[in-house]
């Protein structure tokens, strides 16, 4: 069935095509309609939930964890602070091996004071052992929830959602809702390998001396490594029954380009549009779009670009100090590897607006030079 | 025409974002693809808000606003004063306002309608006497001179989405697609 909607209730409606059982959350611009939506659809008897009020995001990540270690399916979904008051349990989740699955509706964080995109929130948290998956449009997002559960049960591993916050979160769009049938059909009911029962008293996560604490870390890696077959197994079972593909990337016009454009989330559809008019114009541009950006498919990004000339990298995110974040992770997967020159643009924080305008001018700056000589090519700033 | 781009000016509380998703189903009903959203973040009880809607007959990949609209919709007469509102505007491109004046009184360099949906949304009794909603009406007039979605789908879609005072909201915007004058 078509239906307008938001990337918010996108997110809300793959949660409940899921059965997720235990939902908890804190209310945080531009996230909260995705637990509105759920809280309500609860309160009207039309949603087999557990809607849990708590008083903070640390609090929501908690009681999901909770919840499943007792073997259900729990959803959360939050932004920028929330997120990063999430932080220390992020690292708990990963580590316990729950198979959670949590919205990141990407905000910049304060200050000053925001409530609009940039991608500093959900990377700020890469190094917790989180899977973290990047939508292009509401439908993606619908669509990833879904495969999400199926990823993170299968991994044992969370799975962080990561949504554009406005230009996906508060844009409506034709979203194709999937049946229930067909969707319980793909994901079966979660059967824990192990779980917490008070009539059986274990504990999960107690002290971990040295000679077990490494290989736990360890087995968190492999898990890790073994997500990527996971992830595209899944995505191409997806297309199988519901006639969408999807994959560890997204390749746009890759065959034959000379310049490919690297980049995550919402941008990278704009820069669909500037594509199709410079090739018009002659030029020879395709676009690799990083939709899991951890795992980090280091495999598939170097054979995606290695017969390029150059390659941009769009960042709407920064490592103060050194440079745009995904440059840093394109730049790492090079080594030893690829030689081709990197132009690292940095542009659109806090929700400032990309163009197609932009991404030309871009690519028309990148065909006039050999090479970039600054690590940061700032884009639309007033410096 | 592959994609048109429509931008609304309103104020806070006069449901320019309900107008904007109202048009939006109108054209997903007909089969196009759609997007709509808000100028996000100034959403105060009269102050000036903007809302974009895309419709097209292929995928719509653009992530930005828009900057070069088809058709502009003003919904409060006072706006054309304060706001630029034909800002970049497309060559042959239209500005429709709700005003009583007719469009000769304004000198845009731009085509321009005009509809008195005060008075349409007052006599069916929509909103209050003092503060009357025209997004249902402006929308009537708005089909009339963008033919990208039908006046019958609107109908269907303003059904859809209004819960109460629904048949005086679809009398409005027939009402207003009979009278905008060009």
């Amino acid at each position: 069935m078509k239906k307008l909607l938001t990337g918010n209730y996108a997110a809300s409606y793959g949660a409940i095509l899921s059965r997720a059982e235990v939902i908890s959350a804190y209310p945080i611009t531009p996230q909260t309609q995705i637990v509105e939506k759920l809280s309500t659809m609860v309160a009207e008897g039309k949603l087999d939930a557990e809607f849990i009020n708590v008083e903070s995001e640390r609090s929501a990540l908690a009681v999901c964890m909770g919840a499943s270690a007792t073997g259900a399916r729990a959803f959360t979904a939050t932004s920028a602070q929330g997120l990063a008051l999430m932080h220390e349990l992020l690292h708990w989740a990963a580590g316990a091996r729950l198979p959670l699955v949590l919205v990141n509706v990407n905000r910049a964080m304060a200050p000053g004071w925001t409530v609009w995109c940039d991608e500093n929130d959900s990377l700020s948290q890469r190094d917790t052992g989180w899977i973290q998956l990047y939508c292009e449009s509401n439908q993606e997002v619908l669509d990833t929830v879904i495969q999400a559960y199926k990823i993170a049960e299968k991994t044992m591993l969370p799975v962080m959602i990561c949504m554009d916050g406005i230009f996906l979160s508060h844009t409506q769009e034709v979203v194709d809702l999937p049946e229930q049938e067909k969707v319980d059909r793909f994901l079966s009911p979660y059967k824990p390998p192990f779980s917490l029962d008070t009539s059986s008293p274990h504990a999960l996560g107690s002290l971990t001396p040295p000679h077990v604490y490494f290989e736990f870390r360890y087995k968190l890696q492999q898990a890790m490594d073994e997500a990527q077959a996971e992830i595209e197994k899944t995505g191409k079972e997806f297309g199988n029954t519901f006639g969408r593909d999807y994959g560890l990337l997204d390749e746009y016009l890759l065959n034959e380009a000379e310049i490919i454009i690297v980049a995550l989330g919402t941008v990278c559809g704009t820069c669909r549009v500037a594509i199709d008019r410079l090739n018009e114009k002659g030029n020879k541009v395709g676009m690799l779009r990083i939709r899991t950006f951890r795992p980090l498919p280091k495999k598939k990004i170097i054979e995606s670009l290695k017969d390029v000339k150059k390659v941009i990298i769009i960042d709407r995110n920064i490592s103060y100090g050194h440079h745009g974040i995904l440059h840093e992770e394109i730049k790492s997967a090079f080594y030893r590897k690829l030689n081709i020159p990197l132009f690292g643009f940095i542009a659109g924080l806090g929700g400032r607006d990309i163009t197609p305008e932009d991404i030309e001018q871009m690519v028309n700056y990148t065909l006039k030079h050999e090479e970039s000589d600054t690590d940061i090519l700032w884009w639309g700033v007033n410096k | 025409m592959s994609m048109t781009e429509i931008r609304i000016h309103g104020r806070g509380g006069q449901g320019a974002v309900v107008a904007s998703q109202i048009l939006a189903l109108t054209a997903m009903k007909e089969g196009k693809y759609v997007q709509s959203f808000p100028e996000f973040g100034v959403e105060r009880r009269g102050a000036t808000v903007e809302a974009f809607v895309r419709i097209a007959d292929k995928k719509i990949n653009e992530r930005c606003k828009i900057y070069h609209p088809h058709y502009v919709v003003v919904m409060d007469p006072a706006l054309v004063n304060i706001v630029d509102v034909t800002e970049g505007i497309r060559e042959n491109g239209w500005v429709l306002i709700n005003t009583s004046k007719t469009p000769k009184d304004f000198s845009f360099h731009t085509n321009v309608a005009t509809i008195d949906a005060f008075s349409i949304a007052t006599e069916k009794k929509l909103g209050s006497h003092g503060h009357p909603i025209v997004n249902t009406t402006i929308l009537g007039a708005l089909v009339k001179i963008a033919p990208v979605v039908n006046i019958k789908t609107l109908v269907e879609a303003i059904r859809e989405s209004i819960s109460s005072n629904t048949e005086k909201n679809v009398e409005a915007a027939l009402a207003a697609y009979d009278k905008v004058k060009i």
